[in-house]
């Protein structure tokens, strides 16, 4: 058995060591706070010099998503990182490689917006993430981790599921968890493919023509509507079997709980503390967090609804992700929603004392 | 077969190469995209690198070049070829990677992916055609469209106060450090294909000896565009196009020659 080690990092470099230990081919990025530890710390750690890794700090996040639509269209284990603003300007690519079917890591560290916004955390981008800004009808695996050590074990995840599904991922991370340092044991050393197997794995990839399979061409273009159609319908029911399979969520105390509190992310670490004082007061209290924030964990929600008095949905931003509460829910039981905006994190007193003044009245 | 017994493969002298396949054309007559994808399958093909080579299809006209060239391809978002070509040359070192660009989408929309590429010294090549206008969407003025050329968004032709320049992108790319080779080439008669494969050629080999990156702009025509027929489309582009965007070498490191000009 070989030996856990355990280090101190933050979120950041913890992303960037799992990604030269899970395998990844190539990073392209593009400078941003609050997650330009990423691109600094794989330079720091030159990579190529040992794993073979290519790291490129390209022109602009739109210069960075269609590298990753490049890599990815070769079969290569790609990523990308950045936070907010530059994931907005990325939402083109995304569109491309879902239509294209084209496999890759996005890694969003979120911050404070509108626009330039603040430099401070928040989880405002979850519309952004969920519900996509590009164009047409796509959806991407999302991600949220809670800590730094699920930075480092959703690298490997997200591409698992990125090219199972052949579809972009996200890791849906915040500033709070992108910057803190945490404990961490980083995910054991996995051999990148060479360059035999992503041909032999990945036989739809340009990498040049090969013998025993046709010419292939990535693209998302196509004129004849039927053939879009057909396209499309594959796109759809692809979905469906993700949504079917993948959704993957946390659960805490929920076995005799009165109230739901559901949050992802570093939300969720807040709630858990909000929990643990209001249990003490006596005040029954269960913690769902999402770790797909696509495909959601609605059916799991909707069961846990009939059993609750209500359902406070706890996010960093002015409501998002309980709209997607509400769907599941159905009206089964009271559905509010609390968080703070601007870069405020809130505190677990403040979320302890919301639930009690928008669902215990 | 008995009764033409010349045609056997000892006595070909010219033939389609075969990396072109028989898909129907969808460029129009005149056009100088048929010439230049002849010459890239070609070059390709005679490289010996149809299995090894990977294209990157632009958006415009040449969006479909990947339905005529049997090699593998991949299509990008307008302007940002040359991004995915970068990605597919750093992690695939032994691949023949190269984008097929218009005026559009390489000097205007993808500017600074063109740029920051070429200027990285990549080891790729961009093919840009440069047509002064754009073609798919219906003719209307490109970053190439020449003073008082008339299109369908400068409808009584370009001028300076209301739509700035002509962008000689080649001479910008001449200035990058990252690039090895630039330049400009015509495919109006049969000697500037001749000049024009040749650069293809050169630009090919660079991309595979690691010498940087490779400009092979080829000032073309657009007759549908201009509104004219093939044969005056030629005479125009050699009366107006070539003064402004002189044909030859711009820059060439590899064979350690000065700029010259013709």
């Amino acid at each position: 058995m070989e030996q856990q080690e355990i280090t101190l990092m933050k979120g950041n470099e913890a992303i960037a060591h799992a990604a030269i230990r899970c395998g990844c081919d190539g990073y392209f990025g593009y400078p941003i706070t609050p997650q330009s530890e990423i691109l600094e710390t794989l330079t720091k750690l030159k990579p190529w010099e040992t794993t073979g890794m290519v790291v490129v700090q390209a022109e602009s996040e739109t210069a960075s998503i269609n590298m990753l639509y490049g890599g990815g269209g070769t079969g290569k284990r790609v990523m990308t990182s950045s936070s907010s603003p530059g994931v907005a300007l990325m939402q083109e690519g995304f569109a491309y490689m879902a239509g294209a079917e084209i496999p890759g890591l996005i890694v969003n560290v979120q911050r404070g917006g509108p626009g330039l916004g603040t430099i401070q955390p928040s989880q405002g981008d979850y519309f952004q993430a969920t519900r996509g800004g590009g164009n047409g009808d796509y959806e991407v695996i999302v991600l949220a981790p809670s800590s730094v050590q699920e930075m480092a074990d959703f690298v490997d995840l997200a591409f698992e599921l990125s090219f199972r599904w052949r579809t972009p991922a996200m890791i849906l991370s915040d500033g709070v968890i992108g910057q803190m340092m945490e404990k961490v044991v980083l995910p054991p050393f996995k051999a990148r493919r060479t360059d035999e197997e992503v041909i032999s794995q990945c036989p739809w990839a340009s990498t040049g023509r090969t013998p025993g399979r046709q010419r292939n061409v990535i693209t998302s273009l196509e004129l004849d509507p039927a053939v879009m159609e057909r396209h499309n319908l594959h796109l759809q029911e692809k979905y469906a079997k993700i949504r079917a399979s993948e959704v993957r969520y946390e659960e805490s105390l929920t076995d005799d709980a009165e109230y739901l509190i559901v949050a992802f992310g570093s939300a969720a670490r807040i709630a858990q503390k909000a929990i643990s004082e209001m249990r003490r007061e006596g005040i029954r209290v269960g913690l769902l967090r999402p770790i797909t924030l696509w495909p959601f964990p609605a059916e799991r929600i909707a069961q846990l609804a009939d059993g609750v008095k209500g359902i406070l949905s706890f996010e960093i931003n002015a409501g998002q992700m309980v709209q997607d509460i509400r769907i599941a829910v159905e009206g089964r039981t009271p559905v509010a929603h609390y968080g703070k905006m601007g870069g405020i994190v809130p505190t677990p007193e403040e979320v302890a004392s919301s639930l009690k003044s928008l669902l215990m009245r | 077969m008995e009764n033409n017994p010349i045609i056997s493969p000892e006595n070909v002298v010219y033939q389609k190469p075969a990396l072109m396949n028989d898909n129907h054309m969808h460029y129009c007559p005149g056009c100088s995209h048929g010439v230049v994808h002849k010459l890239v399958a070609e070059v390709i093909e005679e490289m010996g690198m149809a299995d090894k080579a990977v294209g990157v299809s632009p958006v415009g006209c040449a969006v479909f070049a990947y339905n005529y060239i049997d090699i593998d391809w991949q299509e990008a978002a307008h302007g940002r070829a040359p991004a995915i070509a970068t990605a597919i040359k750093r992690l695939w070192p032994d691949r023949l990677v190269f984008t097929y660009q218009g005026d559009g989408d390489l000097a205007c929309i993808g500017t600074a992916e063109s740029i920051h590429a070429l200027n990285r010294g990549e080891n790729i090549t961009i093919i840009f055609i440069n047509n002064a206008i754009y073609g798919m969407t219906g003719g209307q003025m490109a970053p190439t469209t020449l003073m008082g050329m008339k299109t369908s968004t400068c409808p009584y032709g370009r001028q300076a106060d209301l739509h700035g320049f002509p962008l000689k992108f080649a001479d910008i790319a001449a200035q990058l450090e990252g690039t090895c080779y630039v330049t400009r080439q015509s495919v109006h008669t049969v000697a500037a294909i001749r000049r024009a494969k040749k650069a293809i050629r050169q630009a090919f080999e660079n991309s595979m000896n690691q010498r940087g990156s490779s400009l092979v702009e080829i000032v073309s025509t657009c007759s549908s565009g201009w509104k004219m027929t093939p044969v005056e489309a030629n005479k125009w582009m050699e009366e107006n196009m070539h003064p402004f965007y002189p044909l030859g070498d711009l820059k060439n490191t590899v064979a350690d020659k000065a700029p010259q000009q013709k």
